[in-house]
């Protein structure tokens, strides 16, 4: 173990050092945090019971995770075998996204250690009590997706093995699971018409959601590619990542629409013409989440160009996360009749979380087979492996 | 049968005695403070010269108790929306929902718990009136039969039209609630909600929820039906190019 470590020259730089010092953050305001209550750590109140660890770390660490039902779907169910290589990579990340949501929830939840109640106090009527049950099953089901790529690094072929035999229903299983978890945050959001900005409200809610986290989702694919492509030092895979951009642009494309619709129909775009906040944030989350992406991605000359690629794929992301705490936080402040703005605790949290993701994800694609090119996809896993990683970017 | 409440803003001098004798009944901590909290379950507010009672409305169709994933809110066959601590895990998802925007959480305790007004069940039951009704001076709060306390709110609208605006609180709002009121101004100026649906809220979420069996069905089916189709294609190119 040690030899690998020492052959890939390790090397304990910039990034670790700031992941370490969130990671230390993070622990201390975890015990804060259920020391002295939420109130000390955040700035959640009576008049906003949810903040950004909901806005943020549940709503986009979900649709984030898009990306992973998406290319299993496109992989084991449609057949597009050429996206192959990317499965692994999309469901890490998928998983990683998943734990990130759970982590986020244990804190922000008044008193974790009841999660389990979910398990046998049953009320079909919440939209919350759906969202558990996806987050406890998807969580499963993208581990056992995952399991092959620890499985097989360790040896346990037979395993491994039987997981692939099983690979369809699983994977039919994730892909109704995420149909159900993606829409049912929007559903979340049905119950409140009093009370989120006709901008956000509508009965259509659950289908924004499921569609905009598909766009988002592949956008992730691309983003994650480009990130561990340069940190394996490679070039972006073109040939498969550039025609992830055309169902971006077509997805993005019917979920504007639909928006624009809705928008037109209940008046509320008076609101982007006074140029009110409500009508600022919107035009920032559309432009930069919609229209951005899609005309950027609809030419063909961008699409294949690996800054254009990666920029709509990045817009596409930032969109979509303005577009979850416009939801959450924008749309619901009128209503609260005050603004909510998190605390510097609250945001170290949710950074310290994404680095903690960013780096197991750069862990994994070091020592599990992860992408084609990583030495431990041969059968054999001890064949010596050039040095992948240059060392300025060995973080 | 469902009990209620009629809180009449006009009787109302804002002494705050229902706020004390909840405080006593329910034997939370502290001062009576000037909003509602966790540790304050009802008040009375000053709203340009109006009283206005902040307590839960306790909705025939309560909003809170259809979003409680673990079901720590219940609606009572008596009419009392009630809360059970020891389910709750703390999503706080009722207090995003509800359209009154009343429960309220313990943020200072590092093992918190909602606060919300219960309509003294635990007197309701045996019969009795609540605490606020019965430490009321002023006849600003009574406690009833819902029935009865609608056709006592018209009643006292028809004796003294002017001294009132022409409608009783909570009689359709959010799909009616169990606590009614009375005002000599628009509800607006005394701070309610008048934005709300005469819809419960619930039956929005019901429409999907209720879907979801046939949806999953369906779309497993569907899915299940892709994957065969595609597969058995690659199959047969498979063999003609091998024949």
């Amino acid at each position: 173990m040690d030899q690998r470590i020492k052959s890939d020259r390790y090397r304990v730089g910039f990034w670790s050092i700031l992941c370490a010092i969130f990671t230390l953050a993070f622990l201390i305001i975890t015990y804060l945090r259920f020391t002295r209550g939420l109130g000390a750590v955040t700035n959640l109140s009576d008049r906003f019971p949810w903040g950004l660890w909901i806005g943020f770390d549940l709503l986009c660490g979900v649709g984030l995770a898009a990306g992973a039902f998406t290319v299993t779907a496109c992989v084991h169910l449609f057949n597009l075998k050429k996206f192959e290589p990317i499965v692994r990579p999309t469901i890490l990340t998928g998983f990683l996204g998943y734990v990130f949501v759970v982590i986020a929830l244990l804190l922000d939840l008044g008193q974790p250690w009841r999660i389990w109640h979910a398990i046998i106090y049953w009320n079909p009527h919440s939209v919350m009590f759906e969202v558990a049950w996806c987050v406890m099953l998807y969580t499963s089901v993208l581990a056992l997706e995952f399991s092959p790529a620890v499985l097989e690094r360790f040896g346990f072929h037979k395993i491994s093995h039987l997981i692939h035999k099983l690979i369809t229903p699983l994977v039919i299983i994730g892909v109704m699971l995420s149909t159900l978890h993606q829409s049912s945050l929007g559903s979340l959001y049905l119950i409140v018409p009093s009370k989120l900005h006709p901008l956000w409200y509508s009965q259509l809610l659950p289908l924004f959601f499921f569609t905009s986290a598909i766009g988002a989702g592949l956008g992730m694919v691309i983003l994650e590619s480009f990130l561990s492509g340069r940190a394996f030092g490679r070039h972006l895979e073109m040939d498969l990542l550039a025609p992830l951009g055309r169902p971006i642009v077509a997805v993005l494309g019917i979920y504007g629409l639909m928006r624009m619709q809705v928008i037109v129909r209940n008046g509320s775009y008076h609101d982007i013409l006074n140029f009110t906040y409500e009508g600022r944030m919107f035009l920032l989350e559309f432009t930069i989440g919609v229209l951005a992406p899609v005309i950027l991605l609809a030419i063909r000359k961008v699409r294949e160009n690996p800054t254009g690629l990666v920029l709509g794929a990045f817009l596409a992301v930032m969109g979509f996360v303005v577009n979850r705490l416009n939801v959450s936080v924008t749309g619901m402040e009128r209503a609260a009749g005050g603004h909510y703005v998190p605390s510097v605790m609250e945001v170290t949290v949710s950074v310290a979380l994404v680095g903690i993701a960013m780096a197991v994800f750069a862990l994994a694609t070091r020592f599990l087979p992860i992408f084609p090119e990583s030495k431990f996809t041969a059968r054999k896993a001890k064949m010596p492996a050039p040095r992948l990683i240059p060392a300025e970017e060995g973080e | 049968m469902t009990v209620g409440l009629l809180y009449d803003s006009t009787k109302c001098v804002g002494c705050n005695a229902c706020s004390e004798a909840c405080k006593e009944q329910n034997k939370l901590p502290g001062a009576v403070e000037d909003h509602p909290t966790a540790y304050t379950y009802t008040v009375v507010e000053d709203h340009n010269g109006a009283n206005v009672r902040k307590l839960c409305m306790h909705c025939l169709v309560p909003t809170c108790a259809s979003v409680c994933p673990v079901g720590a809110l219940r609606k009572t066959p008596e009419g009392p929306v009630v809360y059970d601590s020891e389910k709750c895990m703390g999503c706080r998802y009722c207090m995003m929902a509800c359209p009154f925007d009343v429960p309220k959480y313990q943020w200072d305790r590092a093992v918190p718990i909602v606060g919300k007004c219960i309509m003294c069940y635990d007197r309701v039951k045996e019969g009795q009136s609540t605490a606020c009704a019965t430490a009321c001076a002023y006849g600003a709060t009574v406690f009833g039969e819902r029935n009865n306390l609608i056709m006592d709110a018209r009643e006292r609208i028809r004796a003294n039209p002017s001294g009132y605006v022409d409608a009783v609180y909570g009689i359709k709002e959010a799909g009616g609630t169990g606590v009614l009121m009375l005002s000599a101004v628009p509800f607006g100026a005394l701070g309610l909600k008048t934005n709300l649906t005469d819809d419960p809220p619930p039956m929005r979420t019901w429409q999907v929820l209720s879907k979801l069996p046939d949806f999953v069905t369906v779309w497993g089916t569907s899915l299940y039906a892709i994957h065969w189709i595609t597969s058995r294609r690659d199959e047969v190119a498979k063999n003609e190019r091998g024949e």
